[in-house]
C-alpha cells in the first residue's frame, strides 16, 4: 500500500463502448442493440450519471475474417465514430468523448478538422485515440489500398500526430474580433496558416476551424512496443494499455513514467488506463460464480475452435471443443487463417504457445473449450462491490495505474451496477469526483491547459 | 408536375448567412458561428418552419471571394472557418425530431467508405433523417491541403478544353465514389443480423455482401462496418449548373439543386436533367429537381432591395451567386416559387442571405403563406426524410426475394456497371 504520507490519488474511470469481440456476450437477455444510438445514450448517461472522465469508441474498419468467412459469432457492426461522438455531445454535458480514429486510412488535415469541430461542438470533450491500422486486408475498403508496411505504420502515424498538431497549433484562438462596426472578422489575416512537409506529409494553406476549446483534443496512445512507449511519453496525453494486473501494471507505470523527464515532461501529464472488465455479486462466490457464467457464454465451444485456429493457423473445426488439444502442430506459415484481428499478432510465435497451452492443458486436465477459457481471461475485478472497489483503489493508489477503462460484458446497461454500487464507494473515499470540477476532458484528466 | 403536388421545402445554412457582410447585420451572431447552440437553434429554427430538410454547407479549405473562384478568400472582412457538417449535423440530431438533415461532403478529398459509415450512422441517431450533399474540389489550394493530388487548372477559365476535361473525370469519380457509398449501404441486408443462440451466430453472413467495387479512382471491397442505415438509403442530394453536372445528378442523386433564374430557364432545366435521368436508366426512378435562390425577404420589395444595398456596401462590391438573388416579400417569393413549381420544379432550396432575418422570414413568412394557399404541409406527416419527401424505403440491391441468397455467391447480385 501507498505511504501514509503520500496523498491519495484520484482515480480516473472511463467506459468502452462493448465492441466487436467475444468479450460482449450478446444472447443474454439483457443484451441490447450495439448500433441503435439510444443503445449509446445509455452507457454515455450512465458514465456521467457516476463522474466518469470519458466514454471510449475503438475502431475496426473492415469486417474481421476466419477461414475466408466473416467472422459471424461475435458482435458485427458498428458506427462511424465522429458522427456517434457528436451525436453524443448533445445528450451529455461534461463527459469527456474518445474516438479511435487511425493514422493509415485518413489523412491529417481531416482529421485535425474533424476533430477540432468535435471539441467546438462538445464544449472541449474530445480526445483522439491514435492508432496505427496498416494492413492490406483493411486497405481493400480505401483508397490509399493496403500498401503501408509494417514498419512505415509508426512513421506515418508519428509524422501524423506531428502533423496534426501543427494544424491545431496554426489558430491561437484570439483571431476572432467579429467587429462589426470596423467589419475587422479575423484581426490576423494569417490564422490557421500552416506549411508542413515531412518524409510521408507536403501539405499547406489554412486549417479552417478556428482554435477549440481543448486547443487541441487529448491525445491517446495504445500500443506497447518501444517504439509505442516512446511515442507516448514524447507526446500523448493518456496511454490505452493491456496490462491490467497489479504486476504487469507497475512495471509498465513505472517504466513509461520513468521515459517522460527525457522528453521534458512531468509525471502527471501522462495517464495510465488500462482497459478491465468486471464482474459483482453480493458474496466473493456469488461473483466468482457469475463470473465463471459469463466466462463460458464469452467463450462457447464454436468461439474456442475459433481463438484456438487463430494460434494453430489452420482448420480446426473437426476438433471437439470438449475434447483435448489438436495432436497437430500450428502451421509456422504466414497467418492467414484470421483476418481483421489485432489481437493474432500478440501470440508471436505459434509453436511456443502451442507449447504453452499444451503444458497448461495437461496440468490442469482441460478441454479445449476450458483451456481458452483459462488462457483468454482478461484482468477482470470479480467480487463484491466493497472488494472491487478496495482492488481499484490499491491498484491505482500503488501506481499500478492512474485509473481504468471498464469493458462492460453487456450492451448497453452492462455500466449500471458499476456506476450504482461501486462508484459511490470510491467517492466516500474520496477518489473519485462527487461532480466534475471542470467541463474540458482535459480538465478531468488532470491535465494542464497550455497544449502546445 | 401537378399543381396539387406538395411543394418541398429545404433551407441552406451557411454561416451568418450567404452575402459575405451578413455577418455585420445587428442581428447577426457573429461571434457565435462556432458554438453548438448556434447550429442547434437554426436547425430548430428551420424545424418550426416544417421545412423538409436543411442542408448544412461545407468545404475542405477556407471559402473563396466568388463562388467559382480557385484562389482562396484573404480578406479579413468575411467569416472564415467553419465546422465539419457532417459532425455538425449529427451534433443537432438528437435535439430535432422531424427534419432531415444533409450535411455537405466534399467527395474529391474523403474515402466513400469513411463517408459511407457516417451518413448512416446519421441515419441512426436522426432515426432516418439523414441525407448527403455531394461537393467537389476542384481547387487547387484546396488539394494542398491534402497533398495527395494537385490541380493545376483554374476552374474560371471554362474555354480551356483542359478545365472541361478535368470537370467531367471530377463528375466520373463523383459518381463512382456514390455508387461505392451507394453499395455499401445496402452491404447488409435488413435482416442481417439474427442473434441465433440455438447456432451461436450474432450475423447471418450470407446477407452481408462485398461490394467488390473497382474502378478509375478507387477499389473498395467491403461490407460496410455499419449495418444498413434506417432508411436503407440516406437521400443523395447535389447541385448542378450544367450538363456534365446534372449527368451525375441524374446518375446518382435523389435530388438535384438547379439554379435556373426563370420559370422558362427552370423548365428547360427541368427537361433536360429528365432527359439525362432517362438516358442513365433512372427514368423509372423519383428525383426531385429543386429550385435553388439566394433569398432577401422583408415586409416590402424595397426594404429588400435597401438591405441587401447595405449588406453589399459593407462588402464593399453587389453580391452575385451562382443561384438566382430574390429580393422581394415572403408573398412574391411564393408567387415565383409556385409559378417556378408549374414550370415542373418540385421543390426549393433556399439560402438565407443573412441570418437569422431571412431564415425567420421564410419559416414565419414564407411556409404560412404558402400554407395559406394549400401549398404547403402544415405538420410533418411522415418519421424519415425520404417519407416526407414521397420516396420509398428501397430493398437492398443485395437482397433476393426469398430473403437470404444461400447458394449464390455474394457478389452475384451486384450491379455489372462500376
Ligand atoms: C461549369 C461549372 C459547373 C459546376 N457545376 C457544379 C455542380 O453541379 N455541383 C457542384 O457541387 N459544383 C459545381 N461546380 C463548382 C462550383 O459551382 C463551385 O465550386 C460551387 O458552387 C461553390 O460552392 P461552395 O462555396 O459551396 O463550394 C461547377 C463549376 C463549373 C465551372
Amino acid at each position: 500500500m501507498s505511504k501514509p504520507d503520500k496523498p491519495l490519488k484520484q482515480i480516473h474511470l472511463a467506459a468502452h463502448f462493448p465492441g466487436v469481440n467475444n468479450t460482449t456476450v450478446w444472447a443474454d437477455p439483457e443484451a441490447g442493440s450495439q448500433i441503435d444510438f439510444s443503445s449509446f445514450v445509455h452507457l454515455a448517461r450512465t458514465a456521467e450519471r457516476a463522474k466518469f472522465d470519458f466514454l471510449f469508441l475503438a475502431e475496426g474498419l473492415r469486417l474481421r475474417e476466419q477461414n475466408g468467412l466473416i467472422y459471424d459469432l461475435d458482435v458485427v457492426g458498428r458506427p462511424d465514430t465522429f458522427t456517434v461522438l457528436s451525436a453524443l455531445a448533445a445528450v451529455t454535458e461534461r463527459l469527456g468523448l474518445a474516438g479511435t480514429i487511425n493514422s493509415t486510412f485518413n489523412e491529417p488535415y481531416e482529421v485535425a478538422r474533424q476533430f477540432a469541430s468535435l471539441d467546438h461542438l462538445s464544449g472541449g470533450r474530445a480526445a483522439w485515440n491514435v492508432v496505427t491500422s496498416w494492413d492490406a486486408f483493411t486497405g481493400e475498403n480505401f483508397r490509399r489500398g493496403g500498401f503501408l508496411p509494417q514498419d512505415a505504420r509508426y512513421a506515418r502515424a508519428q509524422e501524423f500526430l506531428a502533423a496534426a498538431k501543427v494544424l491545431f497549433g496554426s489558430w491561437r484562438g484570439d483571431e476572432i474580433v467579429a467587429d462589426k462596426e470596423s467589419g475587422v472578422y479575423l484581426g490576423d489575416p494569417e490564422a490557421g496558416r500552416f506549411d508542413h512537409h515531412s518524409e510521408q506529409f507536403d501539405i499547406t494553406g489554412r486549417f479552417n476551424v478556428p482554435r477549440s476549446p481543448q486547443g487541441r483534443p487529448v491525445i491517446f496512445q495504445a500500443g506497447d512496443s518501444e517504439a509505442g512507449r516512446e511515442f507516448a511519453a514524447a507526446g500523448a496525453d493518456a496511454i490505452f494499455t493491456r496490462h491490467g494486473t497489479l504486476e504487469a501494471g507497475k512495471e509498465f507505470y513505472a517504466d513509461v513514467k520513468g521515459r517522460l523527464a527525457r522528453h521534458g515532461r512531468t509525471h502527471d501529464e501522462l495517464k495510465i488506463l488500462p482497459g478491465v472488465t468486471f464482474v459483482l455479486g453480493d458474496t466473493p462466490e456469488e461473483a466468482e460464480e457469475k463470473a465463471a457464467l459469463i466466462r463460458r457464454q464469452q467463450v462457447s465451444g464454436q468461439t474456442a475452435i475459433k481463438l484456438l485456429e487463430q494460434v494453430w493457423n489452420r482448420d480446426l473445426s473437426a476438433y471437439d471443443p470438449d475434447g483435448p488439444l489438436p495432436d497437430v502442430d500450428p502451421d509456422p506459415g504466414e497467418h492467414t487463417v484470421a483476418k481483421g484481428r489485432a489481437s493474432v499478432r500478440q501470440h508471436g510465435d505459434p509453436l511456443a504457445v502451442a507449447r504453452r497451452y499444451r503444458e497448461i492443458a495437461e496440468a490442469k486436465k482441460l478441454s479445449i473449450r476450458d483451456l481458452i477459457i483459462e488462457v483468454s481471461s482478461r484482468q477482470s475485478f470479480i467480487g463484491t462491490p466493497e472488494s472491487v472497489a478496495t482492488e481499484i483503489n490499491h491498484f491505482v493508489q500503488s501506481d499500478g495505474s492512474d485509473g481504468f477503462i471498464l469493458v462492460p460484458h453487456l450492451t448497453p446497461g452492462g455500466l449500471d451496477v458499476f456506476a450504482d454500487q461501486v462508484v459511490p464507494l470510491l467517492q466516500e473515499w474520496g477518489v473519485h469526483r462527487t461532480e466534475y470540477e471542470g467541463t474540458t476532458l482535459r480538465e478531468h484528466l488532470g491535465l494542464s491547459a497550455d497544449t502546445f | 408536375m401537378p399543381e396539387s403536388a406538395p411543394l418541398h421545402l429545404a433551407i441552406a445554412l451557411e454561416g451568418a448567412g450567404w452575402h459575405p457582410a451578413a455577418w455585420r447585420a445587428p442581428d447577426a451572431r457573429a461571434g457565435e458561428l462556432f458554438t453548438p447552440a448556434y447550429w442547434l437553434d437554426l436547425v430548430q429554427e428551420a424545424e418550426r418552419g416544417l421545412v423538409d430538410f436543411v442542408t448544412i454547407e461545407d468545404s475542405v479549405g477556407v471559402r473563396p471571394a466568388r463562388y467559382d473562384a480557385s484562389d482562396p478568400e484573404e480578406s479579413p472582412g468575411r467569416v472564415q472557418g467553419r465546422l465539419d457538417a457532417v459532425l455538425t449535423a449529427a451534433r443537432v440530431a438528437p435535439l430535432t425530431r422531424h427534419i432531415g438533415l444533409v450535411p455537405t461532403v466534399t467527395v474529391t478529398h474523403s474515402e466513400p467508405f469513411h463517408a459511407s459509415k457516417a451518413i448512416a450512422t446519421l441515419d441512426y441517431v436522426s432515426s432516418g433523417r439523414a441525407g448527403l450533399r455531394v461537393q467537389l474540389s476542384a481547387r487547387p489550394y484546396e488539394a494542398a491541403l491534402f497533398g495527395r493530388r494537385t490541380f493545376t487548372h483554374r476552374i474560371e477559365d471554362r474555354d480551356d478544353p483542359a478545365v472541361a476535361t478535368l470537370v467531367t473525370d471530377l463528375f466520373d469519380e463523383a459518381a463512382d465514389y456514390v455508387e461505392v457509398v451507394r453499395r455499401l449501404w445496402d452491404s447488409w441486408e435488413d435482416d442481417a443480423v439474427i442473434r441465433d443462440a440455438a447456432t451461436g451466430r450474432f450475423v447471418d453472413r450470407d446477407r452481408l455482401h462485398y461490394i467488390d467495387f473497382s474502378g478509375k479512382w478507387f477499389s473498395v471491397k467491403g461490407p460496410s462496418i455499419t449495418p444498413r442505415p434506417p432508411q436503407g438509403q440516406p437521400l443523395v442530394t447535389a447541385l448542378a449548373h450544367a450538363t456534365v453536372p446534372y449527368r451525375f445528378a441524374a446518375r446518382s442523386a435523389d435530388v438535384v439543386y438547379v439554379t435556373p433564374s426563370d420559370a422558362a430557364q427552370a423548365r428547360a432545366v427541368e427537361r433536360e436533367v429528365r432527359a439525362e435521368q432517362a438516358a442513365a436508366g433512372r427514368d423509372r426512378e423519383p428525383l426531385h429537381v429543386f429550385g435553388d435562390l439566394v433569398v432577401f425577404l422583408d415586409a416590402t420589395e424595397a426594404e429588400a432591395v435597401a438591405r441587401k444595398e447595405r449588406l453589399d456596401e459593407l462588402a464593399g462590391e453587389a453580391f452575385v451567386s451562382d443561384a438566382p438573388v430574390f429580393t422581394g416579400t415572403p408573398a412574391g417569393l411564393a408567387d415565383r416559387l409556385l409559378e417556378w413549381r408549374a414550370a415542373g420544379l418540385s421543390g426549393f432550396r433556399l439560402r438565407p442571405a443573412a441570418v437569422p432575418h431571412d431564415l425567420l422570414a421564410l419559416t414565419r413568412g414564407l411556409v404560412p403563406e404558402l400554407q395559406a394557399r394549400g401549398a404547403f404541409r402544415r405538420e410533418y406527416e411522415a418519421g424519415t426524410l425520404r417519407g416526407l419527401l414521397g420516396l420509398g424505403r428501397p430493398a437492398s440491391r443485395y437482397a433476393t426475394a426469398s430473403g437470404s441468397p444461400a447458394d449464390s455467391p455474394a457478389t452475384a447480385t451486384a450491379p455489372a456497371t462500376a
